[in-house]
């Protein structure tokens, strides 16, 4: 493998910023400095003007394998996720068959082998996914599992949560949680509010996800576990966990582009791309998610990248799958919709938002914004801390991950252009599927090149395997 | 939120009839024009016009029904329009074939414009988005059902005698939260000048009323009889009274049905409405049904006469509506002229 020598970047991480070139040798980075002369034979990159990041870690993707092969696969999930600046991703358990065991998390890491980023495996935390029995959570621990979720649903039954909240902290994994009483969600197709009532689809209200958070946060004060929430969308939740750090509950919190970025009026298109579990919420809820990062109640930003074949979206809405993808446009949606400084993007955004909500006249009553536009919340360190090593702290992969780029760190980085703008097209993405809501979107921000564990895996914004 | 501030598609520019929005008020006032003509035209012996004759119109429906698929039917021939009907039994839906490659084969197959109805609400706005063909919907999960509201509104113009419906108190009973027709009716009578009520328990209340307008909602039905000039009874569907939003049909009944007691708490002459088909017992007694002043029956009738303007408008285009207003008297649409294309048809 050849050296890589970036020349000329904007060094952030979580030590701050400074212009440096960075000189990668094998799997390290082996010097940070200005005016560093490349080795012979080193790749050179010109990266003026470009942030040099860590690479991105993304708590939270569908890869799909085994079992629906036709949405995604390890390859070209890890492709869409080197291609959006991702050099680690955590894939949840809701495979088919789910990863339940010893020997799947064994098979998962063989199947990792073709993976283009570090994979970390999620490990479910019943049987089958089925919300009655405790999976062997410590045999998966064994094997270097971390986090476990029965993602794609909550666990209801709330004493099976409390006993696995005891054995995971009698183990030292985290609980993370897909919150949503099935029972308070049941039949909803969008978010419960004013657009479900003018579209007349039916639907599912923010206190079904916050029902469920106070359970979770009660049960972790009295386990004392660490407990993770996943794609938290609504102000209630927002506040739920606003006050339990105030009350020093080990919690963590992670929040998805589309729920940042995108409001229940999008939905006046009937856009099955726009479907998802949890549903896009009310322009109240947004502002809320946005505070909740701003003010640093919100950990990570993660994507929640769930892939579905064209046959599981283009259906009558009510039959549609939920779910979006999200590995390639996440940090441009990021940084177009709450970074101040990356570009002219309200107006941008606003045209994007016509595309979104295309058909609105069919509803009743005049839309409000379908899409939000930006808020310059956040600097872009602050940004980068949510996607890169806050969440490598959540997944445990810190002694890789996210880490400083000095000298003799792990060398895992991306590099983004922070005023190339480009137009989402999805026939273009390296993911097997199509399912995003943003196709058409203006956005800023791309991503150039990712070195994972030191080989270039994107150039240019192709990818190199 | 008022939709008469929503951007109103002018006669020019409708290309589909997917909610009440698209017509907006004028448009809504001039479907009742049009449907005023045909009115007079099915008053004729032979209740047939040549005027869409050659064109086809696929009747998709992805949801059971009787009287709207045989009355859009019904509409369709009497302007001497093929048709195509497509019903989810007996159909390749039962074999697997997707929504969206039946709406491609019927589209295929040369319709002129299609018909839709679905259990999903949505389902016609994304045919519009996969065919070129004028789309109307018949009735799209608990979303929009235009042309329901469209013949209510036709049938209390008849029965009042009036060309709007301003002022009219309207009560619209029953289950709102997922009813097709309480949306489509609330912003087509409202937009003609009716002052709505809407009446339900809260358990089938709709989330949020933003961008409805209505005048107000209650849960008690009985106080507002004797203010009310037009009580509209919603289809409740049995199931629901199952126990989890209700708890027993009789309660409802108790509650919310219009019995004879009701009806004459209400001003003398005051009218009854109801989509169909009733529950006798449950939505209305059948002493209520037989009613003069219970409107059914002129429903139905009228429910065709609409479907026939609101056809003729999509696929002649506001030319043949222009067209139409200065022929009325000629040779085009003359009885002779109908009854001679009518034999050729033969």
């Amino acid at each position: 493998m050849a050296d890589v020598l970036l020349r000329g970047g904007r060094v952030i991480d979580s030590n701050g910023e400074r212009r440096a070139d960075v000189l990668v040798a094998g799997s390290k980075v082996q010097a940070v400095a200005e005016g560093l002369s490349a080795p012979t034979g080193a790749l050179v990159l010109d990266v003026g003007g470009c942030i040099v990041s860590p690479g991105l870690v993304d708590l939270h993707c569908h890869l799909r394998e085994p079992g629906q092969e036709e949405s995604e696969c390890v390859e070209t999930g890890t492709r869409s996720a080197a291609l959006g600046g991702y050099t680690a991703v955590v894939a949840m358990p809701n495979t088919d068959p789910p990863v339940d065991s010893g020997s799947m998390v064994r098979d998962l890491a063989e199947l990792g082998r073709s993976s283009l980023v570090e994979m970390a495996v999620a490990g479910a935390i019943t049987v089958g996914r089925n919300g009655s029995r405790l999976a062997p959570m410590a045999e998966m621990a064994s094997l270097g599992v971390k986090i476990f979720t029965d993602d794609g649903a909550g666990v209801q039954d709330s004493a099976l949560m409390r006993n696995a909240m005891e054995y995971a902290a009698g183990i030292g994994v985290t609980i993370a949680e897909h919150a949503e009483d099935a029972s308070l969600a049941a039949g909803g197709q969008m978010h419960e509010g004013s657009w479900s009532s003018r579209l007349g689809l039916p639907g599912s209200a923010a206190v079904a996800e916050e029902v469920m958070v106070a359970r979770d946060l009660a049960l972790a004060r009295l386990t004392g576990a660490r407990l993770h929430l996943m794609h938290l969308s609504t102000a209630g939740s927002i506040a739920l966990v606003r006050q339990a750090r105030m009350d020093g509950i080990q919690v963590t919190a992670e929040v998805t582009p589309h729920h940042l970025s995108l409001t229940d009026g999008a939905l006046a298109s009937y856009d099955p791309n726009l479907k998802m579990s949890p549903p896009l919420r009310s322009a109240e809820d947004v502002n809320a998610v946005r505070a909740g990062v701003a003010q640093s109640v919100v950990d990570a930003i993660a994507t929640d990248h769930a892939p579905h074949p064209l046959e599981a979206k283009e259906v009558p809405f009510a039959d549609a799958a939920n779910g979006v993808i999200g590995l390639e446009t996440a940090l441009a949606v990021a940084l177009t919709v709450l970074v101040s400084g990356s570009g002219p993007f309200i107006a941008d955004v606003a045209s994007g938002e016509d595309a979104c909500v295309e058909g609105a006249s069919a509803a009743l009553g005049a839309p409000p914004d379908g899409a939000v536009g930006a808020s310059g919340l956040l600097g872009i360190q602050e940004l980068l801390a949510l996607m890169s090593w806050k969440p490598a702290r959540i997944a445990c992969l810190d002694h890789s991950q996210g880490g400083p780029v000095v000298p003799g760190s792990q060398a895992n980085i991306c590099v983004v252009d922070l005023d190339a703008a480009w137009v989402v097209d999805p026939d273009r993405f390296a993911s097997r599927s199509r399912n995003t809501p943003f196709r058409g979107w203006k956005l800023f921000g791309k991503v150039l090149h990712t070195i994972c564990n030191g080989e270039p895996v994107v150039l240019d914004g192709e990818p190199q395997r | 939120m008022d939709p008469s501030t929503t951007v109103i598609a002018g006669k020019s520019s409708l290309r589909n009839l997917l909610s009440v929005n698209d017509l907006g008020a004028d448009g809504l006032h001039e479907m009742m024009r049009i449907t005023d003509f045909f009115a007079e035209v099915s008053a004729r012996p032979i209740p047939k016009v040549p005027v869409l004759r050659g064109k086809t119109i696929a009747c998709a429906f992805f949801e059971n029904s009787t009287r709207t698929r045989l009355s859009f039917e019904a509409a369709a021939k009497r302007l001497s329009a093929d048709t195509m009907s497509f019903g989810v039994s007996g159909s390749s839906i039962s074999k697997g074939e997707s929504f969206k490659d039946t709406i491609m084969t019927i589209d295929s197959l040369g319709a002129d414009a299609i018909v839709v109805r679905h259990p999903s609400a949505g389902a016609a706005n994304q045919v519009a988005r996969w065919v070129s063909k004028p789309v109307v919907n018949a009735g799209d999960g608990s979303h929009e059902h235009p042309t329901q509201a469209l013949l209510d509104c036709y049938t209390i113009r008849e029965a009042l005698k009036e060309k709007s419906l301003s002022g009219l108190r309207i009560a619209v009973v029953g289950d709102l939260s997922h009813s097709r027709v309480a949306r489509s009716n609330v912003l087509a009578m409202s937009a003609m000048g009716a002052v709505v009520t809407l009446v339900a328990p809260r358990t089938l209340w709709p989330a949020s009323l933003d961008g409805w307008p209505v005048h107000e909602i209650t849960c008690d039905l009985d106080p507002i009889l004797a203010h009310t000039d037009l009580v509209y009874l919603l289809r409740l569907q049995v199931e629901r009274g199952a126990g989890g939003l209700l708890p027993s049909l009789r309660e409802y009944t108790a509650t919310y049905g219009l019995t004879a007691r009701r009806a004459a708490m209400m001003p003398k002459g005051a009218l009854v409405m109801h989509p169909g088909p009733v529950n006798r017992g449950v939505e209305m007694s059948s002493e209520v049904a037989e009613m003069p002043t219970t409107l059914v029956g002129h429903q139905v009738a009228n429910g065709v006469l609409v479907r026939m303007a609101v056809l003729y408008y999509l696929l002649a285009g506001p030319e043949g509506v222009d067209a139409m207003d200065v022929s009325r008297d000629a040779s085009v649409l003359s009885d002779a002229e109908s009854a001679s294309l009518v034999a050729l048809d033969g």
